[in-house]
């Protein structure tokens, strides 16, 4: 039971009150980090409506004009061009992260030390940058002086080192597999927090009851892990939704412009053209998509919310 | 494993279950870690060793050359060092200093508006700070701090807050409001309590914080390149895309592999010793 506190070592009177009654220390404590997230997240939020109906250059006046930077944005064919990539990427990633890492959660989830030795290996890259991963893959993948192309030569797989950079499907398949290697330890371990409320008993009782593996996975495991799953579903959308790092360093938007992600136009758009104005109307744009994305995740998790974690 | 029957099939596929297992591991390590240790045993490499065996592991010459041809690059690696680490240690400092007490108010205290407050303060972790680099820009232009590191770790500073706030909120949670008491009857006083009782149980917490405000703000690529301009106020992952689209269409491959190993050795060597603070963190977001 919290009970009442009193500023500079009076005895508190000990009866049962909700916390602090003097509100206004509570007050002062939090405002240091209010100060923070209104200057520099509030308003900056709002800002970016605002500028979103302005011409906007970096240099010289602002105009107003209305919708026009919206109506530009339907019209957009390289924008749309890019938001369909981000989409297909992020499918395609998702699942391929989620199919590497639920198998490696099943097979750590073991009370062994050596299990939680492995469990480590496997999360390591996610610890080291995106930025960083992505300049190592970058020469993982070189075809001159690569590791990849080495291997694969060596043993005799490939004729000629292989250069996947140099066509969309084979560039996309080489990002995903890099965003797999860097992340599948992250979701592994969010899904085994899941895999770990599911309580033993359960588990016993089913097999002794006779149930297979395969039903004991489908009747107690997916059902039971229902809210880790969905959240490592939404973790996995909004990262590779606003993916950068990964197109800007390794494709470098390439080849002929087919991997630019959504974060990647709006950069363009915004830091390199310059256009601040229809920068924040693309980056409004892709914040309401991941809210809704974010809130549709919320309301599922809170549907059946005694169903573990 | 749990559950074995007596019996020695029972054990002899047991073993074999496990070996499997064990195997299957390995593998999978394998494939997790290779590309960093490549990337490690290149960097000591001499330049036409690595051209000529880049799978290999160990390299007949031990050579420091690329680390050294790295200080040539822009305005030097220990530069480029020294920033990111400014930045690290500044962000680690003011995301302390500031989630700690807001920790504090929100669990110890209340006032009027607290969990409207509180809510907000989540909900800004939905929305990606992707989308409010444009106006931040301007932001940090007008007061005097773009192209500044200072500005930098004030950007990541408020984007590490709602996560480190709910941190500490719920390690001062945790501790009990009778030990408070006692401690108060004692005639403990508020600064007694905070650095005595307080500090001490919530400190598990604080680590947590600061490793993650450590490894976001070291690694954090897009808002760096937005925001700094001149070469020499460039952080670790910037230099390395730097030197990864080359000089006159040459990269230096060797001089990339060192800068890729002062960049993630950091974080591999912190996350090893920290380990359990990170997947406390983790799991704590996890069940948010």
């Amino acid at each position: 039971m919290p009970k009442p506190e009193t500023e500079e070592g009076r005895v508190a009177p000990t009866k049962p009150m909700a916390r602090e009654p003097h509100g206004w220390m509570g007050l002062a404590f939090i405002a240091p980090s209010m100060v923070f997230i209104i200057g520099l997240f509030v308003i900056p939020l709002a800002m970016t409506v605002w500028m979103s109906f302005y011409n906007w250059p970096l240099l010289g006046r602002r105009k107003f004009i209305g919708l026009a930077n919206y109506s530009e944005l339907f019209a957009d064919t390289q924008l749309w061009q890019s938001l369909g990539f981000t989409l297909l990427y992020t499918g395609l990633v998702t699942a391929a992260i989620l199919a590497v890492s639920f198998p490696l959660a099943l097979l750590v989830d073991r009370p062994l030390k050596i299990a939680g030795v492995f469990r480590t290996m496997f999360f390591m890259p996610v610890v080291i940058g995106f930025g960083a991963a992505s300049t190592l893959w970058m020469w993982l993948l070189n075809p001159d002086s690569g590791v990849f192309s080495r291997l694969l030569l060596g043993l005799g797989l490939v004729d000629s080192a292989p250069r996947p950079l140099e066509s969309f499907w084979t560039a996309l398949a080489v990002i995903i597999l890099m965003v797999v290697w860097k992340t599948a330890g992250f979701t592994m371990v969010i899904l085994l927090t899941g895999l770990q409320s599911i309580p033993t008993d359960i588990v016993e009782a089913a097999k002794i009851d006779g149930a297979s593996v395969f039903s004991r996975f489908r009747r107690i495991t997916l059902p039971l892990m229902r809210n880790s799953l969905l959240l490592a579903l939404v973790l996995n959308i909004t990262s590779s939704m606003l993916a950068f790092d990964q197109f800007f360093i390794i494709t470098q938007g390439g080849p002929e412009n087919s991997t630019i992600s959504a974060v990647f136009s709006i950069y363009l758009v915004s830091f390199s053209s310059y256009r601040l104005g229809y920068g924040s109307a693309l980056s409004f744009a892709l914040l309401v998509v991941l809210v809704a994305i974010s809130s549709v995740q919320l309301s599922f998790m809170r549907q059946r919310p005694e169903e573990g974690r | 494993m749990s559950g074995s029957n007596p019996g020695s099939g029972q054990s002899t596929s047991e073993r074999v279950g496990h070996a499997t297992f064990v195997l299957v591991s390995l593998l999978l390590a394998i494939f997790f870690l290779m590309p960093i240790v490549w990337s490690v045993a290149n960097s000591f490499k001499p330049a036409a060793e690595a051209l000529a065996h880049p799978v290999a592991l160990f390299s007949k010459a031990f050579s420091l050359e690329n680390y050294r041809r790295l200080e040539d690059v822009g305005a030097g690696w220990y530069v480029y060092a020294g920033n990111s680490v400014l930045i690290a240690l500044g962000t680690i400092l003011l995301t302390v200093g500031v989630s700690v007490p807001a920790g504090y108010g929100f669990s110890k205290f209340r006032f009027p508006g607290q969990s409207l407050i509180f809510v907000v303060v989540m909900a800004t972790m939905m929305i990606p700070f992707q989308s409010i680099l444009t106006p931040l820009f301007l932001i940090l232009k007008f007061l005097g701090l773009q192209n500044n590191l200072l500005g930098l770790v004030l950007v990541y500073t408020t984007f590490q807050l709602p996560f480190s706030i709910f941190m500490m909120r719920n390690a001062f949670d945790a501790i009990p409001g009778a030990l408070i008491e006692a401690a108060r009857i004692d005639g403990a006083s508020q600064w007694t309590l905070m650095r005595r009782i307080m500090m001490p149980l919530a400190l598990p917490g604080v680590a947590t914080v600061a490793m993650f405000a450590f490894l976001n703000s070291w690694n954090e690529f897009l808002a760096a390149l937005i925001f700094l301009s001149d070469q020499d106020k460039f952080t670790l992952p910037i230099m390395l895309v730097n030197v990864s689209s080359g000089i006159y269409g040459i990269i230096d491959w060797g001089a990339l592999q060192a800068g890729i190993t002062v960049t993630m050795v950091p974080c591999i060597l912190l996350f090893l010793t920290l380990q359990r603070y990170y997947v406390r963190g983790l799991t704590a977001g996890a069940v948010k």
